[in-house]
């Protein structure tokens, strides 16, 4: 299955989603209606952090127009003292997060929500509500909630003994971390900051829901995993997943941030109280204020080298911020940052901080990107300080396949070197860079690498041959980025028919069997393996259709090419049986053809990447320029190259935002200042220059076409590559991010 | 508030509608004439998701009241295709991988096809800045670049 003379796997074929996508007709979360439907809307905590002492909705449901009022007191409440776990998210703070209870935790935190004939009737409803706040002292940065007298979010919370906004830590170890330093001829130690970033998905979180007199609910909406949105919604509503149906819209952009709900379980209760099926759409301002963005960040990253370039003890130690409830990514920096690397001597220490912002998500390789600016901007000074080339540096240290990874595993195959020697050897790496193109303008190169794990899990894919001979695939994973395409090429080259013939779509709850989220990276990995069992299997049916069909056994049957072939002693005695005819006669000859195959994956490699940045900075006005990108990746195999690479080059993007422009700002009150497209600034397309994507195939072995995780590894790299890339136009290092033009011209006045 | 009567031209078709006189455009297309393909990523004009052509100007709808629709000429994505044949632009896009999620892409192609009525031979500065009011999140623009770049050039070559 990995040679590369496939007809389908690796070929850049139309995905079955497409045209209705580029025609508007593609269903989203927010197009979905119902008959009889009513607009549900959130009224949003004024404080930062504010005790609840009541609320009062009496005047609001004497609104006419209004249909229900919900509070925390309709959700299940999770007690404090006892975790319950879904995935990594623990239903204590989810069922905070999406109603506030003892308290508002952040501005926009959710108080109590509304049902009506209109938004504008909810509107007004939610501002008729009454709630007596106990306004308390708040707190947003890590170094302020982490001092001595900072303001306490949770009074239960302890750390080393006293109430704290530490909430969790982890610890990662290797050798003896003072034994390796001692024996470093060079200890480079630096302090770094990241500010939180958004997702940025365009769709914003929204949903319709109906629940019906027999107490069945249905969800339209979008997610990264209907089936997590069904878990979610019956742990936080009480009502048995068996009767709760999730729908999985077309989804506008995830990232990681569609992996948790805050709408579907109020709009379920704000459906069951007014008997009426209810809609919810977050304006933007909603999204940005409330949803989680990706932690914040202060890093100190501590790394011994021999003189040689030999790493020999590293130490990190990372402060991400949760958001107001606890759990953020810790495992991204503590386990990511070194592990590319084989260093003997490793500490490597996480803490969770909460703080009165709104609670993190997942986004895109949670944490790793933090940890890996950290590091790759010490090893590049480590680098420059040594006189060796920064690739010459990576590659001599190198971690090896049968190494123990710091986060547990031994590592099977490695393939970070061949990522490092991509980028060396590739023509933008030498090419040469006129660091000095005009008055007060100066170019810089820099690189980087990256890390992350990967992850299978659980899928469930069907195969159904129609009866006409033709291919239905359902998935039970929402497709973000081209999946499906993928799932088409693998079956259409299984089968041996022509892709066309083979359509893909997603099921939702009742439809198909569990499947786990999409994100980590696990999505093409896993479906491709479970698409691929699927399949085989219902090649053996059909195999043994023209056995029957033949009076032969089934074993003495080959399929070839779209068809079913006698083999062995039987070759040639009979004429081969297409798809099409075995459909035809699959009544006659046993029944229907199709299968689902169920499977926890397992086998997902880790992902690596190496990337290569020309930055231009325009020093009096502090505006830097990305104007050549390349990344380096292995993929394992590209079962759709478009997408693969357009993976590689949307991850670099976002993280070209996050080096370079995106920040959430606050005011004095805790409130976010910038909580709109406009002044949260993402990349534009006159902002970015293309993005070469360097699509590496070494086969993973552990998968039937060889398949690594793609989407996550990109994002690791560029804000280190940046940082180092804006050092050699500039001669200064950047230890905070964004280097956005404020920042980049204070610091070179400073200089 | 009494609502307004709107006579307007959609993608070439005449159509009459209700309106609160201060609902958006962008409210009016979702709502009652159902065409949900103009998509709504943040309502205040600075991502393009809504991008629709009035009289041949591209407009975010969620920035234009929906009675200014009076007399004027609409064009939304439903009508880019005829029937079943693609405009260029989204042929070119399947081909090229040029849209993952979706969200932005019929805003974008809204958006390209207006760059290339206005200049049909645009440099990769051009489609940069012509659709710089268009955030994409997922493909890192790379590939809708070179779509339209490459569907521009098909297009002169076939005028």
């Amino acid at each position: 299955m990995n040679d590369m003379s496939n007809k389908w796997i690796g070929a850049r074929t139309i995905r079955p989603d497409g045209a209705d996508k580029v025609t508007g007709r593609a269903q989203y979360s927010s197009d979905y209606n119902m008959p009889g439907m009513v607009w549900g809307k959130v009224l949003r905590s004024p404080h930062a952090h504010a005790r609840i002492r009541g609320i009062d909705t009496s005047k609001a449901e004497a609104l006419p127009g209004v249909k229900a009022v919900v509070t925390a007191k309709d959700i299940v409440e999770f007690p404090l003292d006892k975790s319950v776990m879904l995935g990594i998210q623990d239903m204590r703070w989810m069922c905070r997060n999406v109603m506030a209870r003892e308290k508002a935790l952040f501005h926009g935190h959710p108080i109590a929500a509304v049902a009506a004939i209109n938004e504008e009737v909810a509107a007004q409803a939610c501002a008729l509500i009454e709630v007596d706040y106990e306004v308390l002292p708040h707190v947003i940065e890590i170094e302020d909630a982490i001092r001595p007298d900072a303001p306490i979010l949770h009074e239960w919370n302890q750390f080393e003994g006293k109430p704290s906004n530490i909430a969790g830590t982890m610890v990662l170890k290797a050798g003896d971390i003072e034994k390796g330093f001692a024996e470093a001829d060079l200890v480079v130690e630096r302090t770094f900051t990241t500010r939180p970033v958004h997702q940025g998905h365009i769709e914003p979180q929204s949903c319709t829901v109906s629940y019906a007199a027999d107490g069945r609910v249905t969800i339209w909406s979008s997610s990264q995993g209907q089936f997590m949105v069904r878990a979610m919604t019956s742990l936080l509503t009480g009502i048995p997943q068996s009767n709760i149906r999730a729908i999985p819209a077309e989804i506008g952009g995830g990232f990681g941030a569609k992996t948790i709900i805050y709408l579907e379980p109020v709009a379920v209760m704000l459906s069951k109280k007014s008997g009426r099926p209810v809609k919810m759409v977050m304006t933007r301002e909603e999204v940005q204020r409330a949803t989680g963005p990706a932690p914040g960040s202060r890093m100190t990253v501590k790394i011994g080298a021999k003189k040689d370039g030999t790493l020999v003890a590293a130490q990190g130690t990372f402060y991400l911020q949760a958001g107001a409830l606890p759990g953020s990514p810790l495992r991204g920096p503590v386990g990511c940052s070194f592990a590319a690397y084989a260093i003997p001597n490793v500490l490597s220490v996480g803490y969770d901080v909460v703080s009165n912002r709104s609670k993190v998500a997942a986004y895109r390789a949670p944490g790793a990107p933090h940890g890996a600016f950290a590091a790759e901007c010490v090893l590049d000074e480590i680098a420059e300080a040594l006189g060796l080339d920064p690739l010459d540096m990576r590659l001599k240290n190198s971690a090896k396949p049968g190494d123990k990874a710091i986060y547990g595993p031994v590592f099977g195959a490695v393939t970070f070197k061949e990522t490092v020697e991509a980028i060396k050897h590739h023509p933008h790496y030498k090419a040469p860079l006129d660091k000095n193109p005009a008055p007060g303008v100066k170019r810089g190169r820099g690189v980087a690498s990256g890390f992350w794990y990967n992850a299978g899990g659980e899928s469930s894919v069907q195969v159904n041959i129609t009866e006409d001979g033709n291919v239905l695939v359902t998935t039970g994973h929402p497709d973000v980025g081209g999946s499906r395409a993928s799932i088409a090429n693998v079956v259409a080259e299984l089968l041996g028919i022509d892709h066309a013939r083979v359509n893909v779509m997603i099921g939702d709850t009742q439809t198909i069997g569990f499947s786990n989220l999409t994100g980590g990276s696990r999505v093409t990995f896993a479906s491709a393996m479970v698409a691929t069992a699927s399949t085989e299997k219902v090649i053996g049916q059909l195999k043994e259709r023209a056995a029957k069909i033949w009076n032969i056994d089934a074993e003495a049957v080959k399929w070839d090419d779209g068809m079913a072939l006698p083999a062995g002693d039987n070759a040639g005695k009979f004429p081969p049986l297409s798809l099409k005819e075995l459909a035809a006669k699959a009544n006659e000859m046993g029944g229907p053809i199709g299968t689902q195959v169920q499977l926890n994956t397992t086998g997902a490699d880790p992902g690596f990447a190496t990337h290569c940045v020309d930055v231009e900075v325009d020093v009096e006005l502090g505006i830097i320029r990305v104007i050549r990108y390349t990344a380096a990746q292995d993929v394992g195999r590209a079962l759709h190259p478009g997408y693969v690479e357009g993976q590689i080059q949307g991850g670099v993007v976002q993280g070209i935002g996050w080096a370079l422009s995106e920040e959430y700002l606050y005011d004095a009150k805790g409130r976010v200042d910038n909580a709109s497209f406009l002044d949260y600034r993402m990349p534009v397309c006159s902002d970015v220059p293309m993005i070469e994507a360097l699509v590496i195939e070494i086969p993973n072995p552990k998968h039937p076409q060889g398949v690594r995780g793609v989407g996550e590894a990109p994002i690791v790299p560029p804000l280190a590559a940046i940082a180092n890339a804006v050092h050699d136009a500039l001669g200064t290092r950047f230890y905070a991010l964004p280097m956005s033009p404020p920042k980049v011209t204070a610091r070179l006045e400073e200089a | 508030m009494t609502k307004m009567h709107v006579t307007t031209t959609i993608n070439g078709e005449p159509v009459e509608f209700l309106s609160d006189p201060a609902a958006s455009m962008l409210d009016a297309l979702r709502g009652p004439l159902g065409l949900t393909g103009t998509k709504e990523g943040c309502g205040t004009g600075d991502c393009g998701a809504c991008s629709i052509t009035v009289d041949g100007r591209l407009v975010c709808a969620c920035l234009m009241l929906a009675v200014e629709a009076e007399g004027a000429e609409i064009g939304t994505i439903e009508g880019m295709a005829q029937g079943d044949h693609l405009h260029p632009l989204q042929q070119k896009f399947l081909e090229m991988a040029a849209l993952q999620c979706g969200i932005c892409t019929p805003g974008v192609l809204i958006a390209a096809k207006s760059l290339l009525e206005k200049n049909p031979d645009p440099t990769e500065e051009d489609v940069r800045f012509g659709l710089a009011g268009n955030l994409c999140r997922c493909t890192g623009y790379d590939k809708i670049v070179r779509a339209v770049l490459e569907t521009a050039a098909e297009m002169r070559s076939a005028a």
